[in-house]
């Protein structure tokens, strides 16, 4: 067994990391119910929201969303079926229950749920692509499933765009042996407010890569659960944001070790810039008694940019038996490395294009992960958008607005 | 003939007591196609000498001037002086993570030449040149020093030296922690730089063998942030026999 703890870069100015609050009691007695009278609404000192802006949240902890606000539209691979599904269809809710208020009012305030199915032992040969777009500001509730069945293969990648006051269910399950890429695109306008509860399901054998790459809103607060359910189950978690002025950009996993020989990793990576940018990862990693030989390592990395921005990043892990292969974490957040920009600018590159080439690659290894062509060369074309804004300060440029990607 | 120029440099450091004077008072001016070695004991401000010269923030000009050909070297910015035609061997270079050694290369020689190097000879020249230097064709798609050994580190840098053709270069200990095997492949990218470029060289060093490869026109003893010596070749021959002891016994020697 090792356990290794990696604090020693963790602090920078106006960050906070790990170890500040330890939250009441196991994660494994977090109460998660389909009740909305069993999850109230928070007031915001609670351990799962004092991160949050729980004021700007306000409108999704009600009980009576509406469905109207977005629209969700599939364009499947051809292997891949698409269905249309009321709140009765059995296949909805297997993957574990709401964890909080916005993950109870969105199972709660959902009327119709889109099924996204990858038949047994197919293999998918293209991406499936889900594209959640915001066409009205009303609070609203929508339901995706996505179900990999035995030994199928598929990529799947959710894209939310527009300009919406949204809490989402993404449930995956990936039945045994089979193996599912799911990416999580937040591409919102200004404005827009998203609150979404991913939980996942892993069968025995089952291989799950789950990305998340959060870049536009106002509010976007997503909280991934994963939990194994057979042994030999894989999976891997990337995450990826970039806070500008007044964002807020919060991502809460949890990954349940509930059975033997499982393996999870996590990694996710942000940049903030701006005053008022904020960003929350919360990664906890729970290895109940009975999983043995579970082998888990989790890491967090924050580059902050300009002054004025603040990174929280909370790792938690909880070991109930001693007989694994392997457990870590580390959380780091650091400033722009004035070595590096020395470096670089003394082989005669600019400033500007100098800072571009240290985020980039900050991010490069990241997104190489992702394995979705498509969707890597989005995520430098969205970086390079972002870091105009921050380089407009630098060259004294008037600010340039972000194409969408 | 193309010049670097340095008049009567004084040399800050900010530290926590506030600024502290390291260089006082440096003059030295090196042709196109000469050699100087900067020698001395371990604190004599060889090396800020070499990080202000390339614009380092955390050192502060208080007098004194440098010009390149003429222009005033001080008033251009890091990535100026670099393109104005000088470059700096770092003593402990940086890690880039995520940026590999092929694109960190074609990046920094398209701001240096302000024209993208074209593809077809650009290819073959940094292969070849990383041939020259024993570096395996792997390098090039590797995080920028990352992993890097010391001797790996060192190669790249000469790598650099020998691809962007500078006017001037200065060498920042470049020889230090270099194995021999290392040291002679080194010195032999040195040389050639030398022979292709007609380049100034400013060696700083703290140990005299790096001057069996590269032979120096020049030698300057340093010692408490100024030159307390200077001469031929020779002079490297003696402060090999003798060391530093004389200039370190009887406090900072007036040049």
């Amino acid at each position: 067994m090792t356990l290794t703890t990696d604090h020693s870069r963790a602090v920078a100015d106006g960050a906070h990391t790990h170890g500040a609050v330890k939250p009441e009691g196991s994660r494994a007695e977090r109460r998660t119910s389909f009740s909305l009278d069993e999850i109230p609404v928070p007031h915001g000192r609670e351990e799962e929201w004092r991160f949050s802006p729980a004021d700007r949240l306000q409108p999704l902890f009600q009980a009576d969303l509406g469905t109207t606000g977005v629209t969700v539209e599939v364009t499947p691979a051809p292997e891949v079926t698409v269905e249309t599904v009321g709140r009765d269809d059995a296949r909805l809710g297997t993957a574990g229950k709401p964890g909080d208020r916005t993950a109870v009012t969105a199972w709660n305030g959902f009327e119709q749920a889109t099924v996204v199915t990858v038949p047994a032992e197919a293999v998918a040969t293209g991406v499936t692509s889900v594209r959640v777009e915001g066409v009205a500001k009303d609070a609203t509730a929508t339901h995706v499933l996505v179900r990999a069945e035995r030994h199928s293969q598929a990529i799947v990648v959710l894209d939310h765009a527009g300009d919406a006051t949204l809490t989402e269910t993404v449930e995956i399950v990936v039945e045994d042996g089979a193996h599912l890429t799911v990416v999580s695109v937040q591409d919102w306008a200004d404005g827009a407010v998203h609150a979404s509860s991913h939980r996942a399901r892993l069968g025995r054998d089952a291989k799950l890569k789950h990305v998340v790459v959060t870049f536009g809103g106002d509010v976007v607060r997503i909280t991934p659960d994963a939990e194994f359910t057979g042994t030999g189950g894989e999976v891997e978690m990337v995450g990826l944001y970039f806070a500008d002025n007044d964002q807020h950009q919060e991502h809460r996993l949890f990954v349940d070790h509930a059975v033997p020989d499982c393996t999870s990793r996590v990694t996710y990576k942000g940049a903030l810039q701006g005053s008022g940018a904020h960003t929350v990862w919360v990664g906890d990693v729970l290895i109940r008694a009975n999983a043995e030989n579970t082998d888990t390592y989790e890491l967090n990395r924050n580059l902050v940019l300009t002054d004025g921005a603040r990174a929280d990043s909370v790792p938690n892990l909880e070991i109930e038996t001693g007989e694994i292969a392997g457990a870590g974490h580390a959380s780091a957040t650091g400033r722009f490395d004035d070595e590096q920009l020395f470096y670089l600018q003394a082989r005669g590159i600019p400033e500007v294009e100098a800072r571009r080439l240290v985020v980039r690659g900050f991010f490069a290894e990241l997104i190489q992960e992702i394995g979705v062509a498509e969707v890597e060369e989005r995520l430098l074309a969205s970086i390079d958008a972002e870091l105009e804004k921050s380089m407009s300060v630098i060259t004294g440029a008037p600010a340039v607005e972000a194409p969408t990607a | 003939m193309p010049t670097l120029e340095i008049r009567d440099l004084h040399v800050s450091v900010e530290t926590k007591e506030g600024p502290k004077p390291i260089l006082r008072g440096v003059d030295l001016t090196i042709a196109s196609g000469e050699t100087h070695a900067i020698m001395g004991p371990n604190g004599s401000g060889k090396s800020t000498l070499a990080s202000a010269l390339a614009g380092h923030p955390k050192y502060t000009v208080t007098s004194g001037t440098v010009t390149l050909d003429g222009e005033d070297l001080l008033a251009m910015t890091v990535d100026e002086r670099a393109r104005a035609g000088l470059f700096l061997a770092m003593q402990y270079p940086v890690e880039v993570s995520g940026v590999s050694v092929a694109n960190f290369l074609r990046t920094a020689k398209t701001a240096i030449d302000g024209q993208a190097p074209a593809l077809r000879t650009w290819g073959k020249e940094v292969r070849g040149a990383m041939e020259n230097l024993r570096m395996d064709t792997s390098f090039a798609e590797r995080s920028v020093n990352e992993g890097f050994s010391g001797g790996e580190k060192k190669r790249h840098e000469i790598l650099q030296m020998e691809l962007f053709k500078p006017r001037f270069a200065i060498l920042d200990e470049t020889d230090s922690g270099l194995d021999v095997d290392a040291l002679r492949i080194v010195s032999e990218g040195v040389n050639r730089a030398k022979d292709n470029t007609d380049v100034g060289v400013l060696l700083i060093t703290h140990y005299t063998r790096i001057l069996r490869y590269i032979k120096p026109d020049f030698v300057h003893v340093f010692v408490d942030g100024k030159i307390a010596e200077e001469g031929g070749p020779e002079l490297a021959d003696r402060l090999e026999e003798e060391g530093y002891d004389k200039y370190l016994g009887a406090g900072a020697v007036s040049a």
